[in-house]
């Protein structure tokens, strides 16, 4: 009976997820294959930082879904939490790894940019450090939905973690660009690369369309995994209970 | 006699599993409602569940014929509780512990009946001891002291009879009768009889 | 009303029975602060320059210390059960429990810092606003770090997840709290001066007092299911 409730919703998501990931994992690829070729063949190197720039069009895109990626999170929070919804627990838990990786994609493509412009493999520029707190926040809300032995109590955890960083989102980036101007003369680098013009925006677009492609595949890959597992531990307890 | 406690078709999950499904039931003024059951049949999250701390799946819980959702306050106001834990302050004297305990349930505590009920339990010595000093029966019949002095009027108890010798058992059956016979009611989970004459008993199974 | 100072108080008169608890806080904080020139060298300079940030930054662990008792003691005994079930709001009670815990450790912190501010060279405005950062500061990282407290109730590894929880979450309070001190410490404020800092530190506690007990309160209920 119980179990019925379970499914109700993750069922619906499961039968919709087979039919949405062949499309969108195509999609993908081929937004991924489009977004190369210009991002690496057309567009033109700068004439400052010569091919180097070309990281620019996976460091920015992966930065805006790492953020898109959180509000998402507070998204499923608040879904979990007004209206108890079993599959928004699960798809947080397989969403807030895969932010974490686009977290940490932004800063590893941000140290390699900054290492043949400035010799270091570390900027202390406002992007950077409000990057690298985002992927605190997600360490946190991943960590938080896993000490529980009960996993439902980590998930609603989890999710009053998500609403109130998500709110704290904006305001560590207030700060952080507040202390990147106080602490860095007028004439110090700024990782933000050049203006943006034409040439650049087409490439950069369809970049972030890309990823954001990949992004979505990779949440509905997880999120049926972490039904598979919820359904796992459900039966392990019936049989349990049963023998 | 009317029901003042009405509950129709509640259900529980805890941790994911369902606990109890479609439990009703319904409690008059002077009622005392024994639940039992083996261990892990949903005794403690029934109590819990009436008392809010746990959210019910479905059912219906309504007191003098409002549901308890409409006015949570009130109901918690209507509540005394006694939990397998038992809500003092080891750093606090016993009487400490029952005049906080008081002011938390947000009401200047009564002297004369925080006197009256360290008295029932026989307490009286031990009341400017600290908690922590005490052993667990006393402990126990502190917890009590606490719930009588509170003066509510729906009793949740779990395990009330748990860690008090034969004297206090006595002392505790006493008081139950004075408060159901001064019309208050009383649900109490319990794996040794109460002995409480027209008591009516709800078996939980897991 | 009456819930609410009661707790306050009751918070207050178990802390005074304990007052080795708070010493310890305050011991570590010291001891933390001191490590730096330690670690760093005594170089007055370098010392007047960093001693900002580092009186912050070990105010934020010392403050952190206590944090992972403030909700765990009731839930342990029971109590924590009887505020969730008593007849006013939650909300009241959290913030009862946090105002005391910044009682016993914010403000002894603000007070204590200048006196380490002295050792690290720093003079008297400088002093007289690590003081004034602090008090303002401090009741935010109180709220914060029991939000942190409430939502690693009975989790495994609750000390070390409830610190990367918080410590995100007070960046903002460190760096205008700090950056305060230096508008007066070296004249470097980027063009704002110390009352814009201090009154963002403001904004941010206010902040966080409009929104931090709900979620704390929601946290304990969870806590108590």
């Amino acid at each position: 009976m119980a179990q019925l409730h379970f499914l109700a919703n993750p069922a619906r998501f499961r039968r919709f997820s087979q039919r949405a990931l062949p499309v969108l994992s195509f999609a993908t690829a081929l937004a991924l294959a489009v977004g190369l070729y210009l991002a690496l063949v057309v567009s033109p190197p700068d004439y400052q930082q010569g091919e180097m720039v070309r990281i620019m069009f996976v460091h920015v895109p992966a930065a805006w879904i790492a953020m898109a990626g959180y509000m998402l999170l507070a998204a499923l929070g608040a879904s979990l939490l007004v209206w108890r919804h079993p599959l928004a627990a699960l798809m947080a838990r397989g969403a807030a790894p895969v932010g974490a990786v686009f977290c940490a994609v932004c800063l590893l493509t941000g140290s390699l940019w900054g290492r043949p412009m400035w010799g270091t493999y570390w900027v202390w520029d406002a992007r950077l450090t409000s990057m690298l707190l985002l992927f605190f926040l997600y360490l946190g809300h991943i960590a938080l939905s896993r000490a529980y032995d009960d996993p439902g109590r980590g998930d609603r955890a989890a999710a009053i973690l998500a609403l109130v960083g998500a709110i704290n989102v904006p305001i560590i980036k207030f700060s952080v660009d507040w202390w990147n101007t106080l602490h860095q003369p007028a004439s110090m680098m700024r990782l933000g690369g050049p203006a943006i013009h034409p040439a650049i925006l087409t490439p950069l677009l369809v970049m972030a369309v890309a990823l954001l492609l990949l992004y979505v595949v990779l949440v509905l890959l997880r999120t049926d995994t972490e039904i598979d597992r919820r359904r796992l531990e459900l039966a392990e307890d019936v049989r349990g209970v049963a023998a | 006699m009317t029901k003042l406690l009405e509950v129709a078709g509640l259900a529980c999950r805890r941790g994911g599993r369902p606990v109890f499904d479609r439990l009703s039931f319904s409690l008059a003024e002077g009622e005392l409602l024994v639940l039992t059951g083996p261990n892990g049949s949903g005794k403690s999250t029934l109590l819990r569940a009436l008392a809010l701390l746990v959210p019910a799946e479905a059912g219906t819980i309504q007191w003098r014929g409002a549901n308890i959702g409409a006015d949570r306050e009130a109901w918690r106001a209507a509540l005394g509780w006694l939990g397998d834990l038992d809500g003092l302050k080891g750093d606090l004297t016993l009487r400490e512990n029952l005049l906080v305990a008081e002011r938390l349930r947000g009401s200047e505590p009564a002297a004369a009946r925080i006197d009256a009920a360290l008295a029932t339990f026989e307490l009286v010595p031990l009341a400017r001891r600290a908690v922590r000093t005490l052993s667990a029966g006393q402990r126990r019949r502190a917890a009590l002291a606490r719930l009588v002095a509170a003066g509510a009027s729906l009793w949740l108890l779990d395990e009330p009879l748990n860690a008090l010798d034969a004297s206090s058992q006595v002392a505790m059956r006493g008081v139950l009768e004075r408060h159901l016979a001064a019309g208050g009611l009383a649900i109490a989970a319990t794996h040794a009889p109460l002995g409480i004459a027209g008591a009516r008993t709800l078996e939980l199974r897991p | 009303m009456t819930g609410f100072a009661a707790l306050m108080a009751r918070d207050l008169r178990l802390v005074w029975r304990r007052p080795a608890d708070v010493a310890v806080v305050l011991a570590f904080f010291v001891v933390a602060t001191v490590l730096f020139p330690l670690g760093i060298g005594p170089e007055a300079n370098v010392l007047a320059r960093i001693a900002a940030g580092v009186l912050w930054c070990a105010a934020l662990f010392a403050a952190l210390l206590s944090l992972d008792r403030l909700f765990a003691a009731d839930h342990e005994d029971g109590t924590l059960d009887l505020l969730l079930l008593a007849p006013w709001p939650l909300e009241l009670a959290v913030l009862a429990k946090c105002a005391a815990h910044w009682i016993v450790t914010g403000l002894p912190l603000a007070v204590l810092a200048p006196l380490l501010g002295v050792a690290f060279g720093l003079e008297a405005p400088s002093l007289a606003a690590l003081g004034v950062t602090l008090l303002v500061g401090t009741p935010t990282l109180s709220l914060v770090g029991g939000l942190a407290a409430a939502l690693t109730l009975g989790a495994r590894r609750s000390g070390a997840l409830l610190a990367l929880l918080a410590l995100p979450l007070c960046v903002p309070t460190l760096i205008f709290g700090a950056s305060a001190v230096g508008t007066i410490a070296d004249g470097m404020g980027g063009g704002e001066g110390f009352a814009t800092h201090l009154a963002i530190l403001a904004a941010l506690a206010l902040v966080s007092l409009a929104t931090l007990p709900w979620a704390i309160a929601a946290a304990l209920r969870q806590a108590g299911e």
